[in-house]
């Protein structure tokens, strides 16, 4: 329904015994709603299939996309998406079992466009047989400036069931009943996408993050020094604060070249309240080739410091009162190389698909420790002076898209 | 130390604002409508496509201490 003018005034009014947010949002919603109209996403469907291989970790599966149009106004969006999970991973070899395990991941969404506002809001759950993770989010998106600027403003809330498997004494895996912790997470976001020139468009992502609960991983330990006792270290339960704030801001610039290919280029800086700076580069580049080809070039940088309670080998046992050893929160750096190719195509006598396309994308990631040591050598070259460890992953995409 | 919630609702309020303002007081555009022929090809997306950047989004977050400002939204997992 359009407001008037006078209306969206009375409204206004109407509104003064609300709190100033409020009365912002109610604002900003009130006067986004011209008559020109915004854009929904096109209708289209994705059937993907995914690998990971590397640090003696495989994990692939299926995740299909689905998103259509109801009307002019609406548009409807759902997901599936599952790993199936073999580790034997460096983590697990240090103090747990290999395992299998399966996650599956399901989405709906909707976006309702208003003039030129467009209204989103989605669910997300996930379920391991030791992690139930729900998500579940709201934006507003306007388009301002004659359509060459727009700013989306986003919130999502997580709620986390953190359980741990034990095996029974048939060797079957089962949840620990004295273990079941929760942790909730927030996320405020602010985006603008801007076009600069007739060839070169920006986009800016800001988000405050801030999780609560038990953040940790129930499974790693760290380690501490042990001379005269088995391979020179011990293993203790992590102990990780409880919340945990982070900031997030990035840039991207994306240019048409004169011979129709695009060159984008990114940066992601990112900090938090445990002590984590991070600093993200990309540079993508994208050549459509013949008629039906377009390739895809792409090299990302990445580097963290670590985290302030994060240590590789602790001197003693309970040394300090936060203690971590994931190599997440490790300083490390990694660099990623990836390709792409993606064949347009015509599928011949059905007329409800306007355009469809197969895709592969191989990503190559290398990572490169500073302080995470293969604690699995500590029996040749002693506690503390073991090799850093370096991670090597292929990670494998192929997937089927149509527009209908 | 990170950003009060009060703290960032008076910049979400501010912001607000200006995009308000912003509206009442559009300035001429300097790329015209038809101008913008290079933005209606594919190739010039962000995230042209989702499933394939979602996924990959995915593997670096669960390797990675730092997260968010992406500009999508990916779910919660136990996946380290």
């Amino acid at each position: 329904m359009q407001l008037t003018r006078e209306a969206r005034c009375a409204h206004t009014r109407g509104s003064a015994g609300l709190s100033p947010f409020t009365r912002t949002l109610l604002t900003l919603c009130l006067i986004a709603a011209p008559a020109l109209a915004g854009v929904l996403p096109e209708d289209r469907a994705d059937v993907l299939w995914h690998s990971y291989n590397g640090g003696d970790i495989t994990i692939q599966g299926p995740s299909v996309l689905v998103r259509k149009k109801v009307g002019d106004n609406l548009s409807l969006s759902a997901s599936y998406y599952e790993d199936m999970i073999s580790s034997a991973s460096i983590d697990v070899k240090l103090s747990a079992s290999p395992y299998h395990e399966t996650r599956k991941q399901e989405s709906v969404g909707a976006d309702y466009l208003h003039g030129k506002s467009t209204y989103s809001a989605g669910f997300i759950t996930s379920k391991e047989p030791d992690y139930k993770a729900n998500t579940s989010y709201f934006s507003v998106s306007q388009d301002m400036f004659g359509d060459l600027t727009t700013l989306t403003l986003g919130y999502r809330r997580g709620w986390d069931q953190v359980f741990r498997d034990i095996k029974t004494p048939q060797g079957v895996l089962e949840n620990d009943p004295t273990f079941h912790q929760r942790a909730d997470h927030r996320g405020y976001s602010l985006s603008l996408t801007q076009i600069l020139t007739r060839n070169a468009i920006l986009g800016f992502n800001y988000e405050l993050l801030t999780d609560q609960g038990y953040l940790a991983n129930p499974y790693r330990e760290i380690r501490f020094l042990s001379p005269g006792q088995g391979r020179g270290f011990m293993l203790a339960e992590q102990v990780y604060p409880n919340t945990r704030t982070s900031n997030a801001a990035s840039v991207q610039l994306k240019y048409y070249l004169p011979y129709r290919a695009a060159l984008t280029g990114q940066y992601r800086f990112f900090h938090d309240t445990w002590g984590v700076l991070a600093h993200t580069v990309e540079l993508d580049y994208t050549h459509p080739v013949w008629k039906h080809w377009i390739f895809d070039g792409s090299l990302r940088y990445y580097r963290q410091s670590a985290a302030d309670f994060y240590s590789d080998l602790f001197p003693r046992a309970n040394y300090q009162n936060f203690m971590g050893r994931d190599r997440e929160l490790a300083a490390f750096h990694s660099y990623t190389l990836g390709a792409g190719a993606s064949y347009q195509f015509a599928v011949p006598g059905v007329r409800w698909i306007s355009k469809s396309s197969a895709n592969v994308r191989v990503d190559h990631l290398m990572v490169d420790y500073s302080d995470f040591r293969n604690a699995l050598l500590a029996g040749s070259y002693g506690a503390g002076n073991e090799p850093l460890y370096r991670l090597n992953a292929n990670i494998f995409q192929v997937f089927v898209s149509i527009w209908f | 130390m990170g950003v009060s919630p009060v703290k960032l609702m008076r910049a979400v309020t501010a912001a607000l604002l200006l995009a308000a303002l912003a509206g009442c007081a559009a300035p001429t555009p300097w790329v015209k409508p038809y101008e913008r022929e290079h933005f209606a090809d594919p190739i010039m997306s962000f995230n042209r496509d989702p499933v394939s950047s979602t996924y990959l989004q995915h593997v670096f977050e669960t390797r990675e201490g730092a997260h968010g400002a992406t500009g999508s939204v990916g779910g919660g997992c136990g996946c380290n």
